[in-house]
């Protein structure tokens, strides 16, 4: 391969992390859900999707990004209520396969309707004009947008933990992780507690979709691509662990980013092949628990 | 006796009688099969629709020999019904090898991919089996996606054209619709033939005993995750075939094949038509595919509807056509 430049390298493990947001971001609200309700949200994706063309929306109404990246979390709360409440209350108890599955067929709906609403060739979104541009970090020209996703990410991804670790409500989401019907038996209404959860899990989603935008374009299907990137995710983290998630992610988005750069044939394979590799050595992921896997 | 004790009695004998005609049907299944499906052509509008609940019937009953019967989701059959289409397409195609021989290799390819994707996917359980498979599958639709030179890539391979099939002195022409139908149906009766031994043998027991209670088969003294390998590419084999036929059917091999949404449509099919029933993947094929023919001529948002069938289906008719018609006369 020859001699390769260190900012090249450099610049390339950047872009990787700020892509690695995105997986974490993605990741992280999937593995809430399946933490508590497990549920594997197959319309985690479309949600994605929807966030990111009712935050073009809410920009071209509004014309602020701020105001749109505050109005995309409230939006898909919402519409993560709607299908927590009216379609997968119904079928709680029932398995792990059927809310999977009405997931899926959730996800085909929302896809087809934004396809209506929207065109199916997709809409132009640049980052907004104060954070256009590229700041120099040493030798290397880095684009201020991808340095704000990674700024964001982490605020998000800590104002969780804390929400999780450190408040009566977090403590109330580890409980009902490790055992619903005792948390149920204390005296909490725990049906709200996930309708919460599910809400929150969307609207993460839905930021992640909203800040990808301005990187990988905005097209109905793109959240099918970013689905199974974070399912690759989770397998890889260790199962409903969030650390493993973060982790896969932010190892994934590099990796991806570099084989992109020296290998681009082999770029939508590379993850794969992790993966395979991942479960041939170590079947329950990086953190899991040995017992989750089998 | 009084009107309703013999309104009861008649309900009763009517009862009887469709209990007997459903273990008839039960008996003689692939028989039932093969005079329901010889009739399908003159029920259905146009001969194509026939052709495809053929074809998809096939692909679901190989996938509900997983799903349905040994209880794994898989969400990655896309790769195996795409490689038999494409390693039998290509046959034809670039290696000018006669039809049989290229059907064989889509089922060979199909095997292949199926026991790599099986091997990898059966180290886990429940739901993250569905991640993998759906994962490992995508990764074979970018193989074939970027591997243009051999696949046509995104645009599909093209030419692959059997005009006619000759058995000793019989020639069937696969121009005439008719006459392609009949010469697939003959295959497919074959493979259901087979599938049906398979679920009459000790393994077809074994299988069922890993969906309704895993520990239980494990305590039993059976190795599962060889068990699961095997059930896993046998369906292969199944979904292979279904795959080579819908090439030599179309005459080309689209990419769509491999995507993940032909992996929710034999999903789709089987829950319908009723999973782990022998006929409900062809009914479930059949009440999906006549859907889709009837909404394409107003609409061409059929993802739509395709989801909200799902969603219902999943919501109120999780049982399936067939399996909800089987449990009303079983009570």
């Amino acid at each position: 391969m020859g001699e390769i430049p260190l900012d090249i390298l450099a610049l390339q493990i950047l872009t990787g992390i700020a892509l690695g947001c995105i997986f974490v971001l993605v990741a992280t609200g999937l593995t809430l859900i399946f933490g508590l309700l497990n549920v594997v949200n197959f319309a985690h994706g479309a949600f994605y999707a929807a966030g990111a063309y009712l935050g073009v929306f809410a920009f071209g109404y509004t014309g602020s990004f701020w105001l749109s990246l505050f109005i995309v979390p409230l939006g898909m709360a919402a519409v993560g209520m709607v299908t927590e409440r009216v379609l997968l209350r119904p079928i709680y108890g029932r398995g792990m396969s059927y809310p999977l599955l009405l997931t899926f067929g959730v996800g085909y709906v929302l896809v087809e309707l934004i396809r209506i609403l929207f065109g199916t060739d997709g809409l132009p979104f640049s980052s907004p004009p104060e954070l256009r541009g590229s700041i120099l970090l040493g030798d290397i020209a880095f684009p201020l947008y991808r340095l704000f996703v990674m700024a964001f990410t982490a605020a998000l991804l800590t104002s969780l933990w804390f929400l999780i670790e450190k408040t009566p409500f977090g403590l109330i989401i580890r409980a009902g992780a490790r055992d619903a019907e005792i948390v149920k038996v204390l005296g909490i209404d725990t049906s709200k507690v996930w309708l919460l959860i599910f809400a929150l899990g969307t609207a993460v989603a839905g930021i992640a979709g909203f800040l990808a935008a301005p990187m990988r374009g905005v097209i109905p299907e793109m959240g099918v691509t970013v689905l199974i990137e974070a399912f690759v995710i989770t397998v890889v983290g260790g199962m409903g662990s969030l650390p493993g998630a973060v982790i896969a992610g932010l190892l994934l988005g590099i990796v991806v980013s570099l084989t992109s750069y020296f290998a681009a044939d082999f770029s939508n394979i590379v993850m794969f092949a992790i993966m395979a590799i991942v479960l041939l050595v170590r079947p329950q992921g990086l953190l899991g628990r040995p017992e989750a896997a089998r | 006796m009084n009107s309703m004790s013999i309104l009861a009695e008649t309900s009763r004998a009517e009862r009887w009688r469709e209990r007997r005609v459903f273990a008839w049907v039960q008996r003689h299944r692939v028989a039932a099969a093969a005079v329901t499906l010889s009739l399908l052509p003159g029920i259905v509008p146009h001969p194509a629709l026939a052709i495809n609940i053929l074809i998809y019937g096939l692909f679901a009953t190989g996938y509900n020999l997983l799903f349905g019967y040994t209880g794994l989701l898989s969400l990655g059959h896309a790769a195996l019904f795409g490689a038999g289409a494409y390693a039998c397409g290509i046959a034809i195609a670039s290696g000018g090898l006669p039809w049989f021989a290229a059907i064989l290799a889509g089922i060979v390819l199909a095997v292949a991919v199926g026991g790599i994707i099986g091997a990898l996917a059966i180290r886990t359980r429940g739901v993250y089996f569905g991640m993998v498979t759906l994962a490992l599958a995508q990764c074979l639709y970018f193989i074939c996606y970027q591997w243009v030179s051999l696949t046509g890539g995104e645009s599909g391979l093209r030419g692959v054209s059997v005009q006619a099939v000759s058995l000793g002195s019989l020639r069937v022409s696969l121009i005439d619709p008719y006459q392609k139908y009949y010469f697939l149906l003959v295959l497919v009766i074959v493979a259901l033939a087979v599938f049906s031994r398979i679920l009459e043998s000790p393994f077809g027991a074994v299988i069922e005993a890993i969906r309704e209670n895993e520990n239980r088969a494990r305590a039993s003294g059976y190795d599962l995750r060889w068990i699961k390998w095997i059930s896993f590419v046998l369906s292969s084999a199944f979904c292979g075939l279904a795959g080579a036929l819908n090439a030599i059917h179309l005459g080309i091999v689209s990419i769509d094949t491999l995507f993940y949404t032909t992996s929710g449509t034999v999903v789709m099919m089987t829950l319908l038509g009723g999973m782990g029933t022998f006929f409900g993947p062809f009914i479930g094929a059949a009440l999906f595919l006549s859907l889709e023919d009837v909404t394409a001529s107003w609409t061409t948002h059929w993802q739509l509807i395709a989801g909200l069938v799902f969603i219902a289906c999943v919501r109120f008719f999780p049982k399936g056509v067939w399996g909800s018609a089987l449990a009303m006369v079983r009570r």
